[in-house]
């Protein structure tokens, strides 16, 4: 019989890793909300935040600086290089193809994955970078119900508690700022949008500007638990499944799409892997992504997609 | 204008409702397209005009009422259902396949009378080729009559408009319809354009003796063109007969406010 | 002047449909085919520049071929009939896994049946066939959600596939026929008598699959099913109208293309890996297809032939350039420098030329057709 505090403690990590999915799926979530633009390159821009912020933070400490100014100046830092990078995909890329068909447009994220996956590592190097931000160590709670008590990592608590604050954050700022407002114009009609004056170029700066600045969010707390390395671009696509089910446009959708990812993944691997063949949490996520596509095209919280001619 | 010979009933809309959460596209909407005519739908913006069409090519599904289609009644019916079952559509905004030739699409809407399955496809020489040949002929007819044979090869998405929508005539006439609807075929056209389209449409009706359905804005091109005409506001017909009788009609009159360019 | 039609005219539709109705065109395919079939294979068995040794042919042409093949495969889905798929490697694995299970005995063990199904090796010719056409039976069943689920909805089920059989083949050990190592060797190449063994001779291997294929692929797309994908493509509503059922035409291009792409598989396997792990069909795979696909051409055949060349020689080209000028780059900044010059040639490619270099190949023809004259 399973025991439950092993189910409890599988739970509970697998949700603290769906909440660390939630942090990649928003800046998707965010792009794709603002600009009907599916960005597959969300992945490679938290690889590109992470190295920034971990090799500038390196290199300050190396030249003396005490590590909250570090810490301070490497994040200023990484967010500049952010900005730089939003600026220049707006410009060079989803600038031009603005009139195209979503397709299009999917399309030239994968080639700008491929840019800032090249340019990220050979400016800031292709090593394993470790970043400490974040205390890793674990609690042990409800030692007395349990044996052994419910092992509950730190860092992931601290990676909610984060995107938490973040979902209220974005939350209010497309509710109750102008440039949300904006933004969620432009997201609706973009014609019209310009025709009220609202300038296309600078709305989708900001968008994609925050959405490196999510990023670089997620970053801090990926590159705490894995280091900082190429490896962090295929979070990009462990953050679909999270996207199809919680439903594209959706932000509190990405948080509850990525607990059930977490969660699923990591209750089939425990308990349904061992009687398949293990490594369950490779494609499981996928799998109930697709499930969810068929019942539901438009995800748990999506909007439906009405077609006309 | 001349009046088609019989009288028989090709379609009939009964009692048909539509509505999209609040709004009211069509309300109890109910009038007949006799085989052989030209029948106008008109209305100011916003009447239900091309709603009423896309019931009837069965894109909506109306929430009341049924269409009669050569003496088949149906609530709903599929796309495929009805252009199998020899309903033929334009559109507004030209629905053309952007990535292929004029040629290539007008011989798509041969579709429904190329039969050669998959493993003579692939072979191509033999029953394909003979197939293609075949209705290659029947499309170059259709082309001669538009008379677009110098831009058969273009791409359509470089075309003119008004090119543009001629092969979408020709593409919907390689149908070989029973029943052709056209929604706005002159939009956008100048005097030139909207002659040489009326003569096609008339052409079509009188040689191919197809029936048509058209929406149409310009008051001229509706009382030349049609054998009756039905008049749509907000959803709900306000009138029904011959072209004359529609002009004269009080409430045609106010609902459109004066005359259409 | 050179590349005039004047004179050429077509009495019959038939010569309208032709696959090259500019003489001139046949001339030059007429040369490629003669330098693919008798020069290679000639200057390679007398060791004559370039062919001096093998890695040409090994190296190069081998992978062109096949890899180009696939690519026709992927076109097919992606470029013809507007479908994207992100899990083109995982059906070059299935094309591969089951002709090596078809070519070294499949038994399937019925326990509670209480006998075991035994199928005995299969030629080697019907092997790759067969793990085609299983690889299409595979595709028809995911291009079966494609009706409700379209555009980038579409990439992440066709993601699920990917992963999936990633999975399948690594932990599944029926597949390796129980390795212990999980890598696998092809069968003997035996083609009724013919024992393939020596590069010139997998590379007309090659060469004749990927011919034959070719010119079946071309046979779909210039016929009323390769009007049909294009329709969907372009706008699957409106294709409904006229009377194409949206699920025959997609299900036949995830069929034609899947069973490409999965003789494709089995020959990069069998005749140019000799011996492969599941890595080989990763998601690197599907994504450098995919780029050959977008690169050479969306909706072209030969463009799929370009793209291919181009991804392959681009690294070399890498590695050669900077060496001749004496400043040799390491593997790693090559491989960043590929990175990034596939990501901007993918946008360049799509904002200015969307039909990629076959467009631009066939504008260039268009330019010859006129020279020397502006107009």
């Amino acid at each position: 019989m399973i025991a439950l505090g092993q189910f409890l403690e599988v739970l509970i990590g697998g949700l603290m890793s769906g909440v660390l999915y939630s942090l990649v799926a928003l800046g998707f979530v965010l792009i794709f909300k603002a600009s009907g633009v599916f960005n597959f390159a969300q992945g490679a821009m938290v690889l590109l935040a992470g190295l920034a912020l971990v090799r500038s933070l390196d290199l300050l400490v190396a030249w003396g600086f005490a590590p909250w100014a570090a810490i301070t100046l490497g994040i200023g830092f990484a967010a500049v290089i952010m900005a730089i990078t939003a600026w220049l995909i707006e410009r060079f890329v989803v600038g031009p193809l603005v009139n195209q068909d979503a397709l299009s447009l999917f399309m030239s994220t994968i080639g700008v994955t491929f840019v800032l996956e090249g340019a990220a590592q050979m400016i800031f190097g292709s090593d394993v970078y470790p970043l400490r931000l974040f205390p890793t160590d674990v609690w042990l709670l409800f030692e007395s119900q349990f044996p052994g008590g419910i092992l509950v990592n730190k860092l992931d608590v601290w990676g909610a508690f984060i995107a938490g604050i973040l979902v209220a954050g974005l939350a209010i700022f497309f509710q109750r700022t102008k440039t949300g407002r904006a933004l969620r114009a432009v997201a609706d009609d973009h014609l019209a949008a310009q025709s009220v004056g609202i300038p296309i170029s600078w709305i989708w700066f900001v968008v994609w500007l925050a959405a490196g600045l999510v990023a670089l969010v997620a970053a801090t707390v990926w590159g705490t638990k894995l280091g900082v390395q190429f490896s962090i671009t295929f979070l990009a696509l462990k953050a679909l499944p999270v996207l199809i089910i919680g439903g594209l446009t959706s932000i509190p959708g990405a948080i509850v799409g990525g607990l059930i990812v977490g969660a699923g993944e990591k209750i089939a691997e425990v308990f349904l892997g061992p009687h398949i063949g293990g490594g369950i949490e490779y494609w499981f996520a996928y799998v109930l992504a697709l499930a969810v596509l068929l019942a539901r095209p438009q995800g748990l919280f999506g909007e439906r997609i009405i077609e006309r001619i | 204008m001349r009046m088609p010979d019989t009288s028989e009933i090709l379609l009939q809309a009964e009692g048909v409702s539509l509505a999209f959460g609040g709004v009211k596209a069509l309300r109890d909407v109910s009038f007949d397209i006799k085989k052989g005519e030209i029948r106008a739908i008109i209305g100011p913006n916003g009447a239900g005009k091309t709603s009423m069409l896309n019931v009837i090519n069965g894109f909506y599904h109306p929430n009341h009422g049924a269409i009669t289609f050569k003496g088949r009644t149906r609530a709903q019916m599929q796309p495929f259902e009805a252009s199998r079952g020899g309903i033929a559509r334009t559109f507004q905004n030209v629905a053309l396949f952007k990535g292929m030739s004029a040629l290539d699409n007008i011989m798509a809407g041969r579709t429904l009378k190329m039969r050669r399955g998959l493993l003579w496809q692939m072979l191509h020489y033999g029953p394909a080729l003979a197939e293609e040949i075949e209705n290659r002929h029947r499309v170059e007819e259709i082309i001669d009559f538009l008379e677009i044979e110098a831009i058969r090869k273009v791409p359509v998405a470089r075309l003119a408009y008004g090119l543009q929508k001629r092969v979408e005539l020709g593409r919907a006439l390689a149908m070989e319809p029973d029943l052709l609807l056209l929604d706005e075929p002159m939009a956008g056209m100048n005097l030139e354009e909207k002659e040489d389209m009326s003569r096609f449409i008339i052409d079509v009706n009188n040689h191919y003796g197809t029936t048509i359905a058209l929406i149409e804005h310009d008051m001229a091109v509706v009382m030349d063109l049609s054998h009756r005409v039905v008049v749509l506001d907000h959803g709900v017909k306000i009138a029904d007969g011959s072209p004359d009788e529609v002009k004269k009609n009080q409430g045609v009159i106010g609902a459109y406010l004066g005359v259409a360019h | 002047m050179l590349y005039r039609e004047a004179g050429q005219f077509k009495t019959t539709y038939a010569e309208d449909m032709a696959i090259f109705p500019i003489r001139q065109d046949r001339i030059a395919l007429g040369v490629l085919l003669g330098i693919a079939f008798v020069g290679v294979p000639l200057l390679a068995t007398f060791r004559i520049w370039p062919f001096a040794s093998e890695y040409l042919l090994w190296a190069i042409l081998l992978p062109f071929l096949i890899l180009a093949l696939a690519a026709i495969g992927v076109n097919i889905l992606v470029g013809y009939c507007g479908q994207i798929s992100l899990g083109s490697g995982a059906f070059m694995a299935i094309g591969a896994y089951s002709a090596y299970k078809l070519g070294t005995g499949v038994h399937i063990p019925l326990a509670w049946l209480g006998f075991t199904i035994s199928i005995p090796p299969l030629p080697v010719l019907s092997s790759i066939l067969l793990g085609g056409f299983t690889a299409a039976v595979i595709g028809i069943l995911f291009g079966i959600p494609s009706l409700r689920i379209k555009g980038l909805y579409l990439a992440v089920a066709t993601l699920a596939a990917q992963f999936f059989f990633d999975w399948v083949f690594l932990r599944v050990p029926w597949f390796t026929n129980y390795a212990p190592s999980g890598s696998v060797n092809a069968p003997e190449l035996n083609f009724f008598g013919l024992i393939v063994r020596t590069p010139i001779e997998r590379y007309l291997l090659c060469l004749i699959f990927v011919t034959v294929f070719a010119v079946l692929a071309k046979n779909f797309v210039r016929g009323n099913l390769g009007r049909q994908w294009m329709a969907i493509r372009d706008m699957d509503i409106a294709a409904e109208l006229i009377g194409i059922q949206p699920l025959y035409a997609k299900l036949t291009a995830f069929a034609v293309s899947s069973f490409i792409i999965g003789v494709a598989g089995a020959l990069w396997a069998f005749v140019y890996l000799g011996s492969w792990e599941p890595l080989a069909f990763s998601i690197d795979r599907s994504l450098q297809l995919l780029f050959m696909v977008i690169i050479g051409g969306l909706g072209s055949i030969m463009g799929s032939f370009v793209g291919a060349a181009f991804i392959l020689i681009l690294p070399i080209m890498l590695n050669l350039i900077p060496t001749q000028l004496g400043v040799p780059l390491s593997t790693e900044t090559i491989t960043h420098l590929e990175f990034i010059i596939f990501g901007s040639l993918i946008c360049y490619l799509l904002i200015k030329e969307p039909h990629g270099f076959a467009r631009l190949i066939s504008i260039g023809k268009e330019k010859l057709r006129l020279w020397p004259f502006p107009y």
